[in-house]
């Protein structure tokens, strides 16, 4: 093994790491989509009659409780023997999703339950239909006050993709696993995921501070 | 101690507000047609409740009320805290439900609907429905701080009344004006003064051209200097439309001027109604006349 850092390696890596990379914004854009379109379902279902939010309650609080690796085992190993077999990537995006919408889901009641109870009566007072109600006056209200969040949320999943490795996706992690097992070379793929972590996740951070000051318009 | 009935009160409708001074449209200009104007026969039982009973837990906010308001009248319900007179205003907007009782608007139950010979409570588009009828203004002016002035006022007509958006818009700026708001219509409700938002709020349900308007401490959230402007909206509402309104205010000046009839309340029941002369001036309970004390 060289304990000395070889540039030749990483220049021999960047093809796979390339490979690697697109397969976790892949997995990422779609956790992403899943994770905030199914907690803004279950925040609303939560203010439904009990019969909508306790089984609600039930699931989402199994779904956070249990590790997000043993839900990818699940949805890639488990789910084939009576459903669809999945791919590693919609098996790992799924898991992704799901499991982080059950913390988007409590970023949205936050903001939501911030909305003052006045608005729901003004709209109540206008006649306005509760689906109209909730479309133009309780979400735009409440979405400003949960970017923070759920932008940190983003960066969470982000960092959470190489478990998708564990199901046989070759993302960033994986692809430098493999190469260091090929290679014998660990130490160059490794710091270059580490770092490309780094440029992916701190200008996203930064993306999400502009995005909340320009949502502060009123 | 007189009782609690509207139907025999002369009709004191005041006169017209001189708003041609102002170069701002009157309130029967800005709402413009399918408003009630003057013409509208008056007398009818536009809002009537009937043995109405509401507790919240072991409390009873109203104990086995009745009283009804005839169209175009405008009454002012006082008493003190607790006595239960914002929960009638929120009795007729069906944020909450009556224990016991029923609630008519212009015919129409509140709350319950007919099935089969049978009163049974109503759902949501039935209750809808009825409240249509009815435009509230609120103590905290509740404006959606997500929409502009503008905004605020046709997004009821538009997505409700179905009104065509620039037929909305043009309705809203009349009604903008009509409050003296016109050079605010692109500015957010925070960007605007208490008074302001409030003026806002108040041309926001005339938009839906309600028979009624109810009013619940228009003014109480104001700083003093702002509440002049909100009240003299509101007088001339009264004076030239004949919008039915029913207001709770601690502003008994108020009262006095736009009122045909005063309520006043304790412990959940009307203890004496009458023109504002009588209960301002001779009021026959004695609660009423400490009530009135202590507020001057």
């Amino acid at each position: 093994m060289n304990s000395k850092w070889n540039w030749d390696a990483v220049w021999d890596f960047m093809p796979f790491f390339w490979d690697g990379l697109i397969l976790t914004l892949q997995a990422l854009a779609w956790g992403t989509v899943l994770a905030f379109s199914l907690g803004l379902v279950w925040a609303i279902a939560l203010r439904g009659p009990r019969w909508i939010a306790w089984p609600v309650i039930g699931v989402t609080e199994f779904i956070r409780n249990t590790p997000l690796l043993i839900q990818l085992f699940f949805l890639f190993y488990v789910v084939p023997e009576w459903g669809p077999t999945l791919s590693a990537l919609v098996a790992g995006s799924i898991g992704l999703g799901l499991h982080y919408s059950t913390y988007t889901m409590e970023v949205y009641r936050a903001g939501i339950d911030g909305v003052p109870v006045g608005q729901w009566e003004a709209a109540r007072a206008l006649s306005m239909s509760t689906p109209h109600t909730w479309k133009a006056v309780i979400l735009p209200q409440a979405f400003r006050r949960t970017v923070p969040a759920l932008g940190n949320y983003v960066i969470a999943m982000l960092k959470e993709t190489p478990l998708i490795s564990t199901i046989g996706l070759v993302e960033m992690l994986g692809a430098a696993r493999a190469y260091g097992v090929q290679t014998f070379n660990f130490m160059e793929p490794i710091t270059v995921v580490g770092v490309a972590f780094i440029v992916i996740a701190y200008p996203a951070s930064l993306l999400i501070r502009v995005l909340e000051r320009r949502l502060a318009t009123y | 101690m007189n009782t609690p009935n509207e139907s025999n009160q002369p009709s004191d409708t005041g006169s017209p507000a001189d708003s041609a001074g102002t170069g701002r449209p009157s309130a029967a200009e800005a709402l413009g047609g399918g408003a009630p104007g003057k013409s509208r026969a008056e007398g009818r039982e536009l809002i009537k409740f009937q043995d109405v009973t509401k507790r919240f837990g072991e409390n009873t906010v109203l104990d086995d009320l009745c009283f009804s308001v005839d169209t175009g009248k405008h009454v002012t319900l006082i008493g003190p805290s607790g006595s239960g007179k914002t929960t009638i205003l929120r009795l007729l907007m069906t944020l909450i439900k009556p224990d016991e009782g029923t609630i008519t608007v212009d015919g129409e139950y509140l709350t319950h609907e007919e099935k089969n010979g049978k009163l049974v409570p109503a759902g949501d588009a039935h209750n809808r429905a009825v409240r249509k009828k009815i435009g509230m203004v609120f103590q905290q002016f509740n404006l959606f701080p997500n929409m502009k002035v503008l905004r605020n006022v046709t997004e009821a007509p538009v997505h409700v009344l179905g009104m065509d958006k620039d037929e909305a818009a043009e309705r809203a700026r009349g009604l903008i004006e009509l409050v003296g708001l016109t050079e605010h219509l692109d500015k957010y409700p925070t960007q605007l003064s208490g008074g302001q938002q409030q003026r806002v709020a108040i041309a926001r349900a005339l938009a839906m051209r309600p028979q009624v308007l109810l009013l619940d401490e228009v003014t109480s959230a104001l700083d003093p200097e702002l509440v002049a402007g909100v009240l003299d909206v509101l007088r001339d509402i009264a004076h030239s439309t004949d919008i039915t309104m029913v207001c709770v205010t601690h502003e008994m000046s108020f009262a006095r001027d736009i009122s045909d009839r005063v309520l006043m309340f304790d412990q959940g029941k009307i203890i004496e109604s009458g023109s504002p002369d009588k209960i301002f001036n001779d009021p026959d309970n004695d609660r009423t006349r400490e009530f009135l004390s202590s507020v001057h």
